[in-house]
Order: C-alpha cells, then structure tokens, then sequence
C-alpha cells in the first residue's frame, strides 16, 4: 500500500484488503491442522471476545447508545445449550441460542426505546442482574439445583462454529456499514430526531440491529457453554462479559470497523499472558492498562494507528476519520 | 405480630441509613462532579476493610477509626479527582465523551483497589467481620443489637450535617451552583475545580463512612465493593439522578422495600431491587421526588 494509491481511481488497495481479508481466514480455517492443540484452545477464546465486542460494536459503535446487556445475551445462549443441548443438533442448537436472544433483545429494545444515555446503560446493565438473580432464586426454590452440566464437544469443532460465526458477523458488519442501513444507523448517533426527520424509521433501525447484534451474542454463548461444560447464573449472566467489550472496543478504538476486532484480539491475548504469568495480579495489571488507554489512549490503538499514518504521510492517513464516533 | 412489624421496620431503617449515606455520596460524584463512579463501592470497602483492622489488631474503637481514615479517604478522592478525572474533564472533548471516559477510568480504578486489597496480607479473599456493640437493647418487644442502633443514629446524623452543609454554608452553595451548572458556576468566579474535586473527595468520605458502619453490622470483604455500588445505583435513580435529598429519602426506601421483602423471600430481595430499578427507569427517569 503506498499513498499514491488514494488518488488514482485504480487501486491495489481493492485488491490488496479482500486479498489480505482472504488469506488471513485460509490461515484461521487450515489452523487447526498445523498448530497444537493449545492454540486452538486460545484461539477459541479469542473468537469469543472477538464477536462479543464486534457484535457490541455493532450497534452501539454507530448509534452511541451503551449497551450493558451483552452477558444477557451471552446467558441466554448458554441456558439455551444447557437445556436444550440434549434435543437439538449443534448447529440447530447454536442458531437457536441466537434466536432466543434475538426475540430478548426485540422485547428489550420496544421498552427500552425512551430511555437515553446513562438511563439506557443502567437498564440493560439491570437486565443482567435480574435474569441472574431471578434464575438463581428459580433454581434454589424449585428445581432445586444449582447450575447445569452441557454436553461438551471437541475443541476443534467447538473452534470451527466460532469461525462460521465470526465469518457471518463479519460480512454482517461490512454489509451494514456500507449500507444505506447502516447510514441510517449513523444518523440515529449524531442526531436521532433529525434523522426521523429525514425519513429514518428509527425505532425500526435501532431495535433490530439491536437484535442482530444480540443474535450473535446469544449463538456464541451456545457454543461456549459447551466448552466451558459446567454453566450456572453466575457464571452464564456474569456482568464481566458485559463490561469487556466496551473496553476492548474502546481500547481498539471505534473510528473504525477494525477497532474492535483489534481491541478485542489484543486484551484477550493479553489476558491469557497475564493469567498464565501473573496469577494474582492480573485482575491489578488489568485495570493499570485500562486506566492508561483511557488517558494516553482516547481513541485506541486505532487512533494511535492513524497519529502515526499521519507522522508518515501528513495528512492521508485521516481521510476517513470520525465516522462515528 | 406488632414485634414482628417493628423488627422489620427497624432492619429495613438500618439498611435504609447504610443505603442512603452510599447514595448520598455517589450523587454528589455523578450529579455535581459528573463521574458515574462505578469504583465507589470500593471506597465502603476501605472504610470497612481498615476499621476491622483497626479493630482486631489493635482494638481501636470502630467509630474512633473512622475519624482517621475517614480524612484519609477523603485526601485520596480530592486528590483522584484532582488528577485523573480533571485530566480527562479538560482532554473530553464533548460532556458525553467526558462520562463515558471517566465511567471507564473509574472501571479501572475498581479492578486496582479491588486487587491491592485482595494481595493485601491479612484482608485476602475470605469474609470478615467482629462483634462491637452486640448487648441486645429492647424496643417494645423487639430486641436489637446496640451497634444496629448506634449504625442508623450515625447514619442520619451524618446524612443531616451533610444537608446542613450544603444548604447553609458558602461551599455548599457553590457545590450547589456547580450542579447546576458548572459552566455558568465558574463565570460567577466559583472555582470549579476545587468544587468538583471537593464533591468527589466528599462523596468518597460519605463511602468510607458507610463502610465503617457496615463493617459494625455486617460481614465484609475485599470484593464487596460492587455490589453495595449498584444499590447506590439504583438508589440515586429512585431519588432522581443528582437529587442529593432525594437520595437520602429513597436510600430508606429501598432500605424499607428490601427488609420487606427479605421477611417474605429472602431470595428475592435483589430481584425486587432491580424490578423497582428498571420499571422506574421506564416509567419515571426523574425518580420519584424528581419533577
């Protein structure tokens, strides 16, 4: 990719992203067959945040509104696999777990239409607790069990699901960002009453993305569950998994698509490395990143990414800045 | 039967004091200084955590303690205030890049006092807690720990001097002003920035504080932090986000909802909590004494 490239009306670079694009699923599809078993195993969590943020990033890249609601999704993904793992085909059960969070998210998002900013953060971040705490009370008083068994499945097809999920999000995410959708998406974050102005149906818009993104969530808490093998409230709607894709969005930056994949890519990796070396302070060494990112860091590695384009090729580098942010 | 009532009541009072000094202190935080400050309920944690260690180590008074740690906690939230979310305050460049961005700084701030108070020798992971002021007192038929009475006493003397303080002194009216509207605060040559830094060092102070009257009446530990930081929460938004009086009246509301409800159901406590939460978040954003 050199400069020249913006100016002329042909360019590698059309040719040069799809290419890169291409290669790097080769690699990511052929990859259990030339690395052990334990990168599978890593790759597989990586994938996880992966869709969790981007699919966050989905819908509230471009409108703004902060959704705490993703471990409500992710739960109800897992619950689906728990109780119906036995009936249903993996494929059948990992589409059904994303349904089950897809109808959630369309009751969710007609009550939730008023609310605004924080309002809207607290209540989706409410709905987490809830779900958690009314099945925790369900299981105690009337089945009383806690927690459920899933039937676990071998990584390697475990770690094949996540890819077709993550291939499906990802053309999703392309289709809706260059879509007139996804214009609409834009407009409801800058302005939402100008936008239903211009003839936007913005209830429609931003309640059934919020739904797709939350149909990604809900089919990759299904195909975690049977990783993770044992499931119960805490662990399925645990609020952690509501907070990390905000930080890795924000930590990859959200001016641009590849933001949050790269976000999320680099804290998961980093969060296996502190694990596995710094047991007990690697929640400390966690919260020291993200206090830095937030103040050296505004705009995440992306933004870092286009300080530096800008140093090397003065101003090209931030052509196409700002698209929602 | 009335005995019962009057346990019921009395517990939820108790609650309902702890509940409105958190609240109190984190609608100062959101409302004035305009931090969602999702690390408050480490500071309860502090307070709680250094009063047992006083108290067990080397057997201060619980309330003595609180008279020193207390202006510690209070230093250390001027001076976070002072640096880091007024650095961001000056770097945001919109009012919503500001909460968003210092609600993700104070997320950060929660995983690191979480985790020093975790490696922390003696306080670890394990539940904690002593017995102060357990002789029993009768009240009508109900019988009561002294400490529970002492709890809520200080609760509402504290909730009462802070409302003294904000609407009879200079200070307090400024904070006020600045509530308002900080902008406009500033150009009636309030200086802001110590305001600011002033509420979030007080409301850090009033959660060190609650700290110290739980730690007297309930088990506590190092991860104990978040979960008192929702029913702040949620308190605020029953009394209406930055309504300071407001938090303190709901804060006993809720206190009173959840006694209730814990005499019914225990398990369902929580759940009703966030039921009120979400249904007022719906029907009534401006809380319940909002306009």
């Amino acid at each position: 990719m050199s400069v020249s490239d913006i100016k002329t009306g042909f360019s590698y670079k059309k040719l040069i992203v799809p290419a890169v694009l291409g290669l790097i699923l080769v690699l990511l599809a052929t990859l259990p067959v030339y690395t052990p078993s334990y990168t599978v195993v890593l790759m597989i969590t990586i994938l996880m945040y992966i869709i969790l943020t981007v699919s966050w990033a989905l819908f509230s890249g471009p409108t703004g509104y902060v959704s705490l609601a993703p471990s409500a999704f992710f739960g109800v993904g897992m619950y689906t696999a728990a109780i119906l793992g036995k009936e249903l085909h993996l494929a059948g059960m990992v589409i059904a777990g994303g349904l089950f969070s897809f109808v959630l998210a369309l009751i969710i998002g007609a009550i939730t239409l008023r609310l605004r900013g924080i309002y809207f953060a607290m209540f989706t971040f409410g709905l987490v607790v809830l779900i958690q705490q009314i099945l925790l009370w369900w299981e105690i008083t009337f089945t009383h069990t806690r927690g459920r068994f899933v039937i676990p499945v071998d990584n390697t097809t475990i770690y094949y699901i996540m890819l077709a999920i993550f291939v499906t999000l990802t053309l999703t995410v392309i289709f809706i960002r260059r879509s007139k959708y996804g214009l609409a998406l834009q407009s409801i974050g800058q302005d939402e009453e100008a936008a239903a102005h211009s003839g936007v149906n913005v209830t429609l818009v931003k309640v059934f993305t919020f739904a797709i993104s939350a149909l990604f969530m809900g089919a990759v808490g299904a195909i975690v569950a049977t990783r993770w093998t044992y499931i119960d409230p805490y662990i399925a709607f645990n609020p952690t998994f509501s907070f990390f894709p905000v930080l890795m969005s924000i930590f990859g930056g959200m001016g641009q698509l590849y933001g949050p994949y790269l976000g999320a890519a680099i804290f998961a990796y980093l969060e296996e490395l502190l694990i596995t070396n710094f047991e007990y302070y690697y929640m400390l060494i966690f919260g020291i990143i993200m206090v830095i990112t937030i103040v050296f860091l505004p705009s995440g590695i992306v933004g870092l990414i286009q300080k530096w384009r800008m140093l090397k090729w003065g101003k090209g580098g931030l052509a196409k800045d700002d698209a929602n942010t | 039967m009335l005995v019962t009532i009057l346990d019921v009541l009395l517990a939820g009072l108790l609650l309902g004091g702890i509940y409105a000094l958190i609240a109190m202190g984190l609608s100062l935080q959101y409302g004035v200084a305009r931090v969602f400050n999702v690390a408050h309920g480490e500071f309860i944690m502090i307070g709680a955590m250094v009063t047992w260690t006083f108290y067990t180590i080397v057997g201060i008074n619980p309330l003595l303690s609180a008279v020193i740690s207390g202006p510690v906690i209070f230093v250390i939230g001027f001076f976070l205030y002072h640096t880091l979310f007024r650095y961001l305050r000056t770097k945001s460049i919109t009012h919503a890049a500001f909460e968003s961005n210092s609600m993700l700084a104070a997320f950060g701030l929660l995983f690191i006092i979480q985790n020093i108070a975790l490696i922390i020798p003696r306080w670890g992971s394990e539940i904690r807690g002593y017995t102060y002021l357990a002789s029993p007192v009768n009240i009508g038929g109900a019988i009561f720990a002294a400490n529970r009475l002492v709890t809520l006493l200080v609760a509402v003397v504290i909730g009462l001097a802070f409302y003294l303080f904000l609407m009879r002194t200079r200070m307090g009216k400024a904070i006020r002003a600045a509530a308002q509207d900080a902008i406009t605060a500033r150009l009636m040559g309030i200086n802001i920035n110590l305001v600011l830094a002033l509420c979030f060092g007080l409301g850090a102070l009033m959660a060190g504080l609650a700290g110290v009257l739980i730690s007297m009446c309930y088990p506590i530990h190092a991860t104990m932090g978040l979960e008192y930081t929702i029913i702040a929460i949620i308190v605020i938004v029953l009394g209406g986000l930055g309504n300071i009086p407001g938090s303190f009246l709901g804060g006993f509301i809720l206190g009173l909802v959840g006694s209730v409800v814990t005499y019914f159901e225990p398990g369902l406590a929580l759940v009703a909590y966030y039921l009120i939460f979400m249904l007022l978040l719906i029907l009534r954003p401006a809380g319940i004494i909002g306009k």
